[in-house]
């Protein structure tokens, strides 16, 4: 049972992908794992063929738990591989052990083809396993899935959205010609709540989330914590255990982590308009957002000062040897979680973006990789589309740095002595005093806004 | 493109962009990202729907224009009129 994130215990098997005798290479994708926070995807961390499963659906194991044997590749799977050339499955030492081994490229996000030949198909590409380069989706991988759910005939939906994360989906209730904000539906279809009992308090009777809340079932008791079917938890459980373990992981952060904190305003006119011009020029679909320029800048200033970039494990600080990047993601109904995007500062700027849509799309439809929950290395929130001006951030222990950005919003600002209108962004920064001082935060947040200034080396 | 086109294709995009969303009854002045809760990714695939469908090639610069309903319907026409 691999650890998916710092603050899990144990996980639930809720399918296997693979079975005995089958063939898989280091980067497949062979379980889904049930964790308090979301349904995760876990790769195989070796090739070989499949030996035997030993944790079966529905069983619940502390991290650690060898879930599966492989036998390594050049055995025929009928002579009973010996156990020298058994490599198990645990790839779970907690965080601490080593440095997570090296993560599997994430694959290239399908192209917009694929994405519609998906869409005609009613299939989510976030199930859909990549046989191209870097593991991304072909669209022969899309025709294959299509052709092997025929006879299953697993309700196909047309609707591509965010669902409740694996657990069956009841019909939507119908709530007429009502109003009703997505977030607040997705959550009623979640909760089990029917929207006509539901009074709107939005614009024009609109019902908002607070609404379904309100109607929805704050007060039932507690359903007994062991699961017994292999069914994922819930939208409600679910919503409950994730907020435990963000209490568990923040609280364990601000009871250890001397956090240090500092900020800067970074003048955001060059890059505003460097992308303006950039994005001109570009299809919708290439286009790239401010954040986008914020994550690469935040990455690029890790990977230019490494004391920030790394985890703080038994009373060192250890680097790591890429940066990458967490990126905290608001789930709709409550929540977050924070997947990384590997080799960030390596990245293109047009394919970071693509990784950061890829990765909020699946955070939010409970789709994410096992490799890319466990090895942050360091986290940015952005709160600007919110409209806060700053952000203060708790770190993620065991990393030592979490950035903050907030909205991007025109400010009076004196240039040589003259106060013009410029847009700025406020950066912050909190760190572990254990591993850094204050004047490596402040050369981290200096660092990123001077990148923003030659925003065309981004 | 006549305003039910326009009107048709924008509900469209929205629908996708918000699964489950009542997109059809809502008021034409309605503010989209507000009153949708859309954020900065969630506009950008609205934007690249609606251009997508109607063949429209959408700027940056036209995004204030695409504000509710009403102002998207009238910049999708008056471009292209008929």
């Amino acid at each position: 049972m691999p650890v998916l994130g710092a603050d899990m215990d144990e996980g639930t098997v809720l399918e296997w992908l693979v079975k005995p005798g089958d063939e898989v290479h280091k980067g497949d994708v062979i379980a889904v794992i049930d964790t308090e926070k979301s349904a995760i995807e876990v790769e195989s961390f070796s090739a070989g063929t499949i030996d035997r499963l030993v944790v079966g659906v529905g069983e619940t194991v502390p991290v650690g738990t060898v879930l599966a044997a492989i036998a390594e590749p050049g055995r025929e799977r009928a002579a009973p591989a010996p156990a020298a050339a058994r490599k198990e499955l645990t790839h779970g030492q907690p965080v601490k052990a080593e440095r997570p081994a090296p993560p599997v490229p994430a694959p290239r996000p399908p192209s917009p083809v694929i994405r519609h030949r998906a869409h005609e198909l009613g299939i989510d590409l976030a199930t859909v396993h990549g046989t191209g380069p870097a593991g991304a989706v072909t669209r022969a991988d899309v025709e294959h899935v299509a052709a092997a759910r025929l006879p299953a005939a697993a309700a196909p939906p047309t609707d591509t959205g965010p669902k409740p994360p694996r657990s069956r989906q009841k019909p939507r209730p119908q709530a007429g010609r009502r109003r009703v904000t997505p977030v607040a539906r997705r959550l009623a279809a979640e909760l089990g709540v029917d929207l006509a009992a539901v009074t709107g308090t939005g614009p024009a009777g609109a019902i908002r989330e607070a609404d379904v809340r309100l109607a929805g079932p704050a007060g039932k008791p507690t359903p007994p914590t062991a699961v017994a079917a292999p069914a994922a938890r819930s939208a409600e459980d679910r919503t409950r255990s994730m907020r435990q373990a963000i209490a568990r992981l923040m609280a364990r952060s601000k009871r250890e982590v001397p956090h240090y904190y500092v900020s800067n305003t970074a003048d955001m006119t060059r890059a505003l308009s460097w992308l303006h011009d950039r994005n001109r020029e570009l299809d919708v679909s290439q286009r790239v957002v401010p954040a986008a320029l914020l994550l690469k800048a935040a990455a690029l200033a890790a990977w230019q000062v490494p004391q920030l970039n790394g985890y703080w494990v038994d009373d060192a600080f250890r680097p790591a040897e890429a940066v990458h990047l967490g990126v905290a993601i608001s789930i709709r109904g409550g929540g977050l979680l924070t997947p990384a995007i590997h080799d960030a500062a390596d990245l293109q700027l047009g394919e970071l973006m693509a990784r950061m849509r890829d990765l909020v799309t699946r955070a939010r439809s409970g789709r994410l990789r096992g490799s890319e929950l466990a090895d942050a290395t360091i986290t940015v929130t952005n709160l600007g589309d919110q409209g806060v001006e700053s952000v203060y951030g708790v770190i993620y222990p065991p990393q030592v740095a979490l950035v903050g950005f907030g909205r991007v919003t025109e400010r009076p600002v004196a240039v040589g002595g003259l106060v013009g209108a410029r847009p700025v962004v406020i950066n912050t920064l909190a760190a572990d005093h254990r591993a850094t001082d204050g004047y490596t935060g402040a050369r981290y947040l200096t660092t990123i806004s001077d990148l923003l200034q030659r925003p065309e080396e981004l | 493109m006549t305003p039910d086109q326009a009107e048709t294709a924008i509900n469209e995009a929205l629908g996708q962009v918000t699964p489950g969303a009542d997109v059809i009854s809502l008021p034409a002045d309605a503010d989209l990202r507000d009153t949708l809760e859309l954020d900065s990714l969630d506009f950008l695939r609205f934007v690249e729907i609606l251009s997508e469908r109607t063949g429209e090639r959408i700027d940056e610069d036209d995004y204030p224009q695409l504000a509710t309903k009403a102002s998207t319907v009238k910049f999708l026409t008056g471009r292209s009129p008929g």
